[in-house]
């Protein structure tokens, strides 16, 4: 997909109107394009306008319920990085910049940033996943609305984690994911530092592995699962 | 960047003394549990009534908009203002948790669905029945008015109906590719007729 037509996919996400794989590239895009956020925010200020030809009161008891679940539920911290939180690859190019700096100084290093800050900028490793025409797609429902599915290219010998509305963690807990190899042996393969919409690349190589679990452990990670798995995918389900 | 705007986007303060829903997702964000049930009660109709439009199901809506407002509570922190308004957010987010709502549902029993050709989601009658409750939505249906049926009729599969681009270029009979071209010139085209998100 060009540069070109991922921005035309500014209104079908406004409408909720991608698939999965969609979904997460277009959301991977947003993070770096100033032009689509503009546009998809304006688009969704006028999507909100159809909302409002369908106003329907909720039950009275409705409110009671979310009343009392708020006293159950702390309200989360902002966010102050979010976006750094959600573009691995800018990590990628600070990481690349700051290698360049050890090696031949600052100022190669601000050009080599800005280089690779520009549409110049090979694709991503998830981007390279979610293009490779050799992509497997293994999806799961999860209690309370979440999904999870697990996209894994042989070719790119690497697997991406997309979550949609994943509940959030106890403080103190990450996510954890697994390879499931062919022994049934749950391989530690990276972390996920909270819930909702994310898309993560799994570390290691997804080749050999039959599925994937995802677990809560304590921040850190945990050599073998010590939880019984929120999700659970099998690479022999795939489409 | 908070100019004037034409349309009461549901942010503006009608009157003096009341609060506007941005403040009050502020409140809660610091655990203002009172803020909270005025955001609520100001706001529920509207989420409510797309999440019922979107799920259909009476139960199950009910159950989507207890998720969105826990969500709210839980990330009203993460609000930004830069991004729209309050109302928009909360709406944004509604709609994602019914349209993921119904997808997990129709993964679950695919066989079953059919879609017949000529049901569709929106009549342009109730459409126009309900335009009438308000000033703005008297605008929005005029709005509409310039969409061409095409576009229209894009947008509501997908906004009210929950379909993805593709399936409504097949319910549509568009070539692959062309339905996400109509939604977003027609909501380019609402959104300039409607003045709002410039
Ligand atoms: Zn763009």
């Amino acid at each position: 997909m060009t540069a070109h037509e991922i921005h035309a996919l500014s209104g079908a996400y406004a409408v909720d109107a991608l698939d999965d794989v969609e979904r997460a590239r277009f959301e991977a895009h947003l993070a770096e394009c100033a032009e689509c956020r503009a546009e998809v925010t304006s688009l969704q200020a006028a999507t909100m306008l159809l909302a409002g030809l369908s106003e329907t009161a909720p039950p009275p008891e409705l409110r009671s319920r979310v009343l009392a679940d708020i006293k159950t539920v702390r309200p989360l911290p902002p966010t102050v990085a979010r976006i750094t939180e959600r573009r691995p690859r800018r990590w990628t190019s600070l990481l690349a910049a700051a290698a360049v700096i050890g090696a031949v100084g600052g100022g190669t290093a601000i050009w080599q940033d800005t280089h690779h800050g520009t549409s110049t900028r090979a694709p991503s490793a998830i981007d390279r996943v979610l293009e490779a025409a050799d992509v497997q797609k293994v999806s799961q429902p999860l209690p309370h609305g979440a999904v999870a599915t697990v996209f894994r290219s042989r070719s790119q010998s690497a697997a991406v984690l997309v979550t949609h509305n994943m509940p959030a963690l106890p403080a103190g807990h990450v996510y954890e994911l697994w390879f499931r190899d062919q022994h049934g042996t749950m391989v530690p393969a990276g972390l996920m530092a909270g819930g909702g919409n994310r898309t993560v690349l799994f570390e290691g190589n997804a080749n050999n592995a039959r599925g994937v679990g995802v677990t809560v452990e304590p921040a850190g990670g945990s050599k073998q699962p010590t939880t019984i798995p929120v999700a659970l995918l099998n690479f022999e389900q795939s489409t | 960047m908070s100019h004037l705007q034409p349309v009461p986007t549901g942010d503006v303060p009608a009157e003096a003394g009341v609060v506007s829903l941005a403040s009050l997702l502020r409140l809660s964000a610091r655990g203002d549990e009172q803020a909270f049930a005025e955001l609520y009660d100001a706001t529920s109709a509207r989420v409510h009534g797309l999440v019922l439009r979107v799920v259909r199901d009476p139960a199950q809506s009910e159950e989507v908009t207890q998720e969105v407002y826990l969500q709210v509570w839980r990330t009203a922190a993460r609000y930004d203002e830069a991004r729209g308004s309050a109302m928009a957010w909360l709406m944004t987010l509604a709609h994602r948790r019914a349209v993921d709502r119904v997808r997990a549902a129709e993964a679950v029993n695919r066989q079953d669905t059919t879609y017949h050709q000529g049901s569709h989601v929106v009549s342009h009658d109730s459409t126009a029945e309900a335009a009438e409750q308000s000033m703005e939505a008297r605008r929005v249906r005029s709005a509409l008015v310039e969409l061409t049926p095409v576009q229209r009729e894009a947008i509501e599969l997908a906004y009210f109906g929950g379909y993805t681009h593709t399936e409504v270029a097949t319910m549509l009979d568009l070539p692959v590719g062309t339905a996400k071209t109509r939604i977003r010139d027609g909501l380019i085209r609402l959104r300039d007729a409607m003045g709002v998100g410039q």
